[in-house]
């Protein structure tokens, strides 16, 4: 299982990318993994404002519907329309291509998520249950 | 949960060939191995092998078997000959499915109940009840067979290389008791859930993983691949066959899902849930099963059908097809929108989505008859 040094990441297996006031965020290879193939990816609206802990958007593979959680506040300024054509790229390389990127509300929610070290202990913890 | 998971005899088979397992049923089984659309694929284009011991077998012996079988069973049972294999339900009085099934024909008092997993507790209660009035002996045989299920074009080429038994004898829907397959004694019968050729094969749970192995030795060249439950449910579904649970069940008829095809109203002999059944067809449905496609979204099982704010029905089972790639669904819908070509919408998490009715069969089973 791949993880990528430099970004955050959540319990719920997202990752974000922090750029100066914007957060780029996507899921991690784990999460794209117990996904299995994803068929489609639902994007958020561009200018929507979401609260801590919304579902940003879902990503559906072929079994099941799953909600991606955006950890941070914020309203999205950009979205991967590429994904709409293309969402099995999810599964071919989980930290290049990214979901939606918000305008942070609040940066101090950043504090709240893991570094890739802390992430993979998390992981490897979740997968001795 | 999954540790306390009853585990089939492949159990160690599915770890070793990397099967994802999940709970199903109370089961510890494989959703996949390599990945839910890859095993769509095989079973279409090659074959794919299926642990489906999990499944239960009730035998039924004496010289009532076959009337019994016919009075627990909406299709008739009469029209059976030795080796003859068919598909129904059992209803309760109301009409509403306690579960489908395949009635085995294996002799003249002897018939075999195949019934679905998550209802073996429940239908062995109802048969049992029902068993009163019958000259017959009852016995719930799922913990002492195990159940494997080839499928696709190459399943019979494929097993045909480890068995001497010709199984071009064995016809669509018939079965052949006493066959070998490599030095092991199995029931083998030309049926599935898949919409493609291919066989199911029973026999004693402690020889099942050998045959698994045997099996998948001898289709490696022919593309076989092993298959989870993931697979077994898109390609059940786009063959338009039913799920218990998804399309019906015991609040919802054979008639109003669109399986009166299996549903002998006009046949003397009763069967439970005759009376009832025959009423709901002369009143005219209120409901009715539907096909529908969308062109965006995907709908799942459980999904609301509206038309602006008011409900109408259901998703029963949705899927963005592995073979057609396009988002379609079974839904249960008030009967003014059943007509194809009607539209409604599907709620999706904070979205309506719209969808058009289409036909049900969205793929054309292969079927060798």
């Amino acid at each position: 299982m791949k993880i990528v040094e430099g970004l955050l990441y959540t319990k719920d297996h997202e990752w974000i990318r922090v750029e100066g006031n914007k957060a780029y965020i996507g899921i991690t290879d784990y999460a794209q993994e117990a996904m299995g193939d994803i068929v489609y990816v639902e994007l958020p609206e561009l200018d929507e404002e979401f609260d801590q802990e919304d579902t940003l958007c879902a990503i559906e593979s072929v079994k099941a519907a799953n909600d991606v959680f955006l950890p941070i506040s914020g309203r999205v300024v950009e979205i991967n329309e590429a994904l709409e054509e293309e969402p099995e790229a999810v599964n071919e390389d989980p930290y290049e291509n990214w979901i939606a990127c918000v305008e942070m509300a609040d940066e101090s929610e950043l504090k709240e998520l893991m570094n890739a070290g802390e992430y993979e202990a998390f992981v490897a913890e979740d997968e001795e249950e | 949960m999954l540790e306390n998971g009853k585990r089939t005899p492949l159990y160690d088979l599915h770890e070793e060939l990397g099967g994802k397992i999940v709970d199903f049923a109370g089961w510890a089984l494989p959703i996949q191995y390599s990945g839910i659309s890859q095993e769509h694929h095989a079973v279409r284009n090659k074959a794919g092998l299926f642990d489906v011991s999990h499944m239960g077998e009730v035998m039924v012996t004496g010289k009532d078997a076959l009337a019994f079988a016919q009075y627990l069973v909406t299709n008739d049972v009469d029209t059976l000959e030795d080796t003859q294999v068919l598909y129904g339900m059992m209803c309760n009085e109301m009409g509403g499915v306690v579960d489908d099934l395949l009635v085995y024909r294996l002799a003249e008092e002897r018939v075999l109940l195949v019934i679905n997993a998550s209802n073996v507790e429940k239908d062995f209660a109802w048969i049992l009840k029902h068993a009163a009035n019958f000259d017959v002996e009852v016995v719930n045989q799922s913990d002492a067979t195990a159940q494997l299920a080839l499928q696709g074009p190459e399943a019979e080429g494929i097993l045909q290389s480890l068995t001497e038994t010709n199984l071009q004898e064995i016809a669509f829907f018939h079965c052949k008791e006493g066959v070998t397959i490599k030095g092991r004694e199995c029931l083998v019968s030309r049926t599935g859930y898949t919409g493609e050729d291919g066989f199911e094969i029973y026999l004693q749970p402690e020889e099942a993983a050998d045959l698994a192995r045997d099996i998948l030795a001898a289709g490696e060249k022919e593309g076989l691949i092993p298959c989870g439950l993931g697979a077994r449910d898109t390609l059940r579904f786009e063959a338009c066959l039913p799920l218990y649970g998804n399309e019906f069940d015991e609040t919802i008829t054979p008639l109003e899902a669109g399986f009166g095809f299996f549903v002998k109203l006009d046949v003397e002999a009763d069967f439970i849930g005759k009376a009832a059944l025959k009423a709901q067809k002369e009143a005219g449905l209120t409901r009715k099963l539907v096909g529908f496609e969308m062109a965006k979204g995907i709908s799942r099982h459980g999904y609301p059908v509206k038309d602006g704010d008011r409900e109408i029905g259901f998703v029963t089972t949705g899927y963005k097809s592995p073979t057609l790639g396009k988002s379609i669904g079974f839904a249960l819908v008030e009967m003014p929108y059943t007509e194809m070509g009607s539209s409604f919408e599907i709620q999706i998490r904070k979205k309506q989505m719209p969808a058009t009715v289409v036909s049900k069969r969205f793929y054309r089973k292969n079927y060798k008859k």
